[in-house]
């Protein structure tokens, strides 16, 4: 952990000085004033120069951004990564050469880099995060195949009046599929099995 | 291969001095041994071995332009 203590003839002075040696801003660290000085007479006698300690927080989301591109970096060299906080959720967008690669099928890679982070993340800090790693619109794209997957096979098991199961999927990626067809008055869906083979079941309401 | 496998644990685990990835090449397929601590055994392995499972699917899948097969062996 980096720290500094600096003086200046005011609080605000000392401060400007020490971010300057740290070279950072202000929203960055944390100030411990440990003299807050005094002006004197006439600014000559008995003058104190004020003394802060100014400390820099520990980044953690910066942290885990440089542990994801490092990961990431074992797959492509061109990927970019943006990272946006939402109250406690993390999104960090990944775009670039080689993303197909780097999502995988039916997006396990993603997931998986997606569940290391979380982790590390939340080891780091004392907060809880939830994290979600997107590459150029994945996640969205899954949304909607899966919505359409939803209404098909609600459409199927009305049709052939039986129960219909999907395959495994995350907890996620049922919400979805629950959240699709939750108005759907002819179907009710439920989840069955134990992770990681939990899926969706989809079933037609007998009247 | 060896540094990603030694990135991807080491936020993870209490004593990332201890990580020992050691390699050992067999007919057509490359095996990474992973050692760490004893405390931090359960870090890596994780619930029902969830962190395990999501270690090998990132190591595979960097691997799979190899032509070798890849295993992970954890402990």
């Amino acid at each position: 952990m980096k720290q500094v203590t600096a003086s200046g003839q005011t609080v605000e002075d000392a401060v400007q000085s020490a971010l300057k040696q740290l070279n950072t801003t202000e929203d960055q660290v944390n100030v411990d004033i440990i003299d807050e000085g005094k002006k004197g007479m006439f600014g000559i006698f008995g003058t104190k120069r004020a003394i802060v300690k100014v400390t820099v927080a520990e980044n953690h989301l910066q942290q885990v951004e440089t542990y994801l591109k490092q990961i990431v970096s074992a797959f492509s060299e061109d990927v970019f990564v943006e990272t946006s906080t939402k109250g406690s959720t993390v999104t960090f967008d990944l775009s670039g050469k080689s993303i197909a690669l780097l999502i995988g099928k039916r997006g396990q890679t993603l997931n998986a880099i997606q569940y290391l982070v979380q982790v590390a993340l939340n080891r780091l800090s004392k907060e809880r995060y939830h994290v979600v790693v997107d590459a150029e619109g994945y996640r969205k794209r899954r949304k909607e195949t899966l919505e359409q997957l939803a209404h098909r096979l609600a459409d199927k098991a009305n049709k052939i009046k039986k129960h219909v199961s999907l395959e495994p999927m995350p907890s996620y990626e049922r919400k979805i599929i629950h959240s699709a067809l939750q108005h759907n008055e002819q179907i009710a869906t439920y989840s069955d099995g134990t992770e990681p083979n939990r899926h969706v079941v989809i079933k037609p309401v007998t009247k | 291969m060896k540094a990603l496998i030694q990135t991807i644990v080491e936020p993870l685990v209490d004593h990332p001095e201890e990580i020992q990835v050691n390699v050992k090449e067999e007919s057509g397929k490359m095996i990474y041994h992973l050692t760490v601590h004893p405390e931090d055994v359960g870090k890596v392995i994780g619930k029902n071995g969830r962190i395990a499972k999501v270690i090998r699917t990132v190591v595979y899948a960097a691997g799979s332009d190899t032509k070798k097969r890849i295993y992970l062996d954890i402990m």
